[in-house]
């Protein structure tokens, strides 16, 4: 038990003094048995209170701290560095939170906040006796980074990561790059084409001799933890050799000769493919492709391309990594049947088959043989969900569909655009987009989610209706040659990868980060990272901007070649446990395995894969678990103090 | 209620990344909850065991919230359900020991959920002084 604490409470200039009587505080600690000195500051966080705490513990021998200020959230690393430049352990210190859950939350009764904030530092007091100097875990690291997924999040990700020095393995489901944004031509809001976004990107990856990227290949393996998860990967082959020169004439002989016809995915249904196939001519990497699955090895393709090895086999291989980073991206939203008449009504289709219908159509926009003048845009098709699962904003696609809007008129004449929205979410520049919209005499309709847009047939005509709320409420009427259902982004199906890393899964149903704002790309599990759509829907930029925030995070981790982990883990009393297998089985993370001692079973803690979240504590039968930081000396002393 | 001295005293068992925060930012937002209501803090709601609990009543406590990271939990997605029987067991426990079970509440209180854990904290207090 500790016998010289030091306790140092924070005015934190008059935000906590103004409301709690901080002398008061310190002169109760000081009472405290094991209390050597109780001392008030003006800013505990300030460079020169930092060193008197330090100049204090060397001169003192304080034997541990308790710092009274703001949130732990904020500065505990702050003081736990005081800790280590002084040579205390840095676990034999205790943050406690006096400003926003005392001075802040109680500002409306100072006398009570004094007399909350004394208990609750007398709770730290207690809690800093029993605390236990813990040992750094520090470990070897590669400096390798898995990135998952070839869209313009990975690739963007996975150059940076190089240029910074980092060894990347990044791969990609598909056999070609570029994810989405390959699929779409005219972007917003620069109209670049995200072919040549994606061409650029793959240029940069292809240049980088620290990059390894591999195509048609999924992670199947993983073991280990941060600083050295040893992965295995498994490439489909393209049966098409590498080592070809793509000649674009003797490929589509090629696919024309193919009799396999399967639905486009890259249509969006749109059209039909082959069994070979190379989705557009500049598609990369430039070699084309055969859908295994679907090809009948007929062996037309060989005859005209000598280059198609329909013997290509599986192959695996393995590597150690310190950091994965997911960017594997999302989906777009599949309307149910019926949902505004989708799949009941022929010229209904979604945003992303308009989008692809505008780049593949010739010089006249005809859906299904008719020619398109009147087009209805429905928005927010699975987002913003009254009653479905979907409840968030898919924030692309308001200004995706307008510009979309834009660029159909751009390109055929005699088009007239009504949007039946629910209000428009142009946000930032995008706003632009709106205007010109608006400008080019787009009509915008509005309606409250109680009261939705409706598409009927009546007498082969497809009208949709709506109580617009801009003209009060009044019913509008449209005959519309084409409805586009403007869909929102959902989660990708990726069971496999999901459940091999064990990715936290927030209530969206997208990869979840640890805090959205404080720790926006790290997930809980430690070294395993996201970025792009994966993690929540996201415009390019926003994409792109939360790869480059998690390729420096995965680079700062790494760049050492040593990590130090947070050494809170769970601790097994041999003796007291019999083992029951209800800590392993309510383990989240494998870190709990059964092992033999002294002639019987008892369980073990895999130090390597304990994350310390403490959900083995409870279900222990025989109270054999306890938690670094979290004893039951520890927990029961503060709640004992919080009353006393 | 909040200048009354006698009000009762609700320890809260808030969560490290998800229910904390709330906390913290309804001081930051200035709202106001009674100043009898103690936050310790765990790493998850999975993981109070059900002797802290116990031990707050015997020591004094008058009611106890477990402010749970719901479907929030960066940890599991079954934490919920592993709260929840959490809950469960200590409040037999509380019925054989002849403590109101109504005296242990457990709600999901997310990052940002201010409002709610003040309101639960009004409304606990309330229902304990009653
Ligand atoms: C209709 C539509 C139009 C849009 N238009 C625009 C626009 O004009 N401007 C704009 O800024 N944004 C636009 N967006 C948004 C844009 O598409 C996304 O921001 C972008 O695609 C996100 O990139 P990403 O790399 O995160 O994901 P993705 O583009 O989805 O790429 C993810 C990649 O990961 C791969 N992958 C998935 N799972 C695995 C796995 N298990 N193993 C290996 N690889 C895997 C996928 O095959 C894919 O290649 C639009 C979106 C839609 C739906």
């Amino acid at each position: 038990m500790k016998q010289k604490i030091g306790v140092y409470i924070c005015q934190c200039g008059s935000n906590i003094s103004d409301y709690v009587n901080v002398e008061e505080v310190a002169a109760q600690a000081e009472k405290i048995e094991g209390v050597a000195l109780a001392k008030t500051t003006m800013f505990a966080c300030a460079d020169s209170t930092q060193k008197e705490i330090e100049e204090d513990i060397k001169s003192r021998q304080l034997d541990a701290i308790v710092v009274a200020s703001c949130s732990p959230k904020l500065h505990l690393f702050t003081f736990r560095n005081v800790a280590i430049r002084a040579g205390l352990n840095p676990f034999n210190y205790v943050q406690v939170n006096v400003r926003e859950q005392c001075s802040w939350a109680h500002s409306n009764n100072p006398k009570q906040a004094t007399e909350k904030a004394i208990h609750l530092v007398i709770a730290g007091i207690e809690r800093v006796k029993h605390s236990k100097a813990l040992p750094a875990i520090k470990i070897s690291a590669d400096n390798a980074v898995l990135v998952v997924g070839a869209g313009v999040s990975g690739m963007r990700a996975a150059i940076e990561l190089a240029k910074m020095g980092t060894e990347v393995v990044l791969i990609e489901k598909n056999h070609f790059v570029g994810g989405r944004v390959s699929q779409w031509n005219k972007l917003f809001i620069t109209d670049e084409t995200g072919q040549e976004v994606v061409a650029r990107l793959y240029q940069e990856v292809k240049n980088h001799n620290k990059i390894k990227l591999f195509t048609g290949t999924e992670l199947i393996s993983k073991s280990g933890g941060v600083g050295n998860f040893d992965i295995q990967i498994q490439f489909t082959p393209r049966y098409v050799l590498t080592t070809c020169k793509p000649d674009w004439e003797k490929i589509q002989k090629a696919i024309s000769l193919c009799p396999i016809e399967v639905d486009d995915d890259f249509n969006f249904g749109l059209t039909k493919r082959k069994a070979i196939y190379k989705n557009f001519p500049s598609e990369l990497p430039h070699i084309p492709a055969i859908d295994i699955v679907n090809c009948n090895k007929c062996g037309e393709c060989v005859k005209v391309c000598e280059e198609v090895d329909l013997e290509q086999q599986v192959e695996k291989l393995n590597f150690r990594v310190g950091a994965i980073l997911l960017t594997t991206g999302a989906d777009s939203y599949e309307p149910k049947k019926g949902e505004f008449a989708y799949q009941e009504i022929d010229n209904v289709i979604t945003l992303q088959q308009f989008k692809r219908l505008i780049e593949i159509s010739g010089k006249e926009l005809l859906y299904h043989g008719k020619k398109i003048r009147n087009i209805a845009f429905i928005y927010c098709v699975g987002s913003r969900q009254q009653d479905g699962e979907n409840k968030y904003c898919s924030r692309y696609c308001c200004t995706s569909v307008i510009h979309s809007a834009i660029l159909v008129k751009e390109k055929y004449e005699g088009i007239f655009n009504f949007h039946f929205t629910r209000g428009v979410r142009t946000y930032g520049k995008q706003e632009i987009l709106y205007n010109k919209a608006a400008k080019q005499g787009d009509i915008f309709l509005q309606s409250f989610e109680d009261s939705p847009t409706e598409v009927t047939s009546e007498n082969g005509k497809t009208i949709v209706k709506i109580n617009d709320i801009l003209t009060a409420n009044m019913e509008i009427e449209v005959e519309a040659d084409l409805v586009v259902l403007v869909t929102g982004m959902v989660p990708r199906e990726n069971t496999a990868i999901s459940s091999l890393l064990k990715i936290p899964i927030g209530r969206d149903k997208f990869y979840n980060e640890v805090h959205p704002k404080l720790r926006p790309v790290e997930t809980v599990i430690d070294g395993i990272l996201i970025a792009g759509t994966c993690q929540s829907p996201k415009t390019i930029m926003e994409s792109v901007n939360s790869a480059l925030s998690a390729a420096a995070k995965a680079n700062s981790l790494l760049r050492t070649g040593e990590i130090e982990l947070e050494p809170t883990l769970a601790v097994i009393d041999k003796e007291t446990c019999d083992w029951c297998d209800a800590c392993a089985a309510v383990c989240p993370y494998d870190a709990i395995e059964k092992s033999e001692v002294n002639g019987k079973f008892v369980a073990q803690i895999a130090k390597a894969n304990c994350k310390g979240c403490g959900m083995c504590l409870p279900v222990c039968p025989v109270n054999a678990i306890q938690l670094d930081g979290y004893t039951d000396v520890e927990m029961e002393g503060m709640i004992s103090a919080l009353v006393s | 209620m909040e200048n009354n001295k006698t009000a009762p005293k609700i320890l809260v068992f808030s969560t490290e990344k998800i229910s904390d925060p709330a906390i913290d930012l309804a001081g930051l937002l200035k709202k106001h909850y009674p100043a009898t209501v103690y936050s310790i803090i765990v790493p998850c709601s999975s993981a109070v065991k059900p002797k802290w609990i116990l031990h707050a009543f015997e020591q004094g406590f008058d009611g106890v919230f477990i402010a749970a990271d719901g479907s929030d939990c960066p940890y599991s997605e079954t934490c919920t359900e592993n709260t929840g029987k959490i809950v469960t067991k200590t409040h037999e426990i509380m019925k054989q020991k002849g403590i109101e079970p109504s005296k242990l509440k457990m709600a999901a209180i997310c990052s940002v959920c201010t409002d709610p854990f003040v309101k639960h904290m009004k409304t606990f207090a309330e229902a304990l002084s009653a």
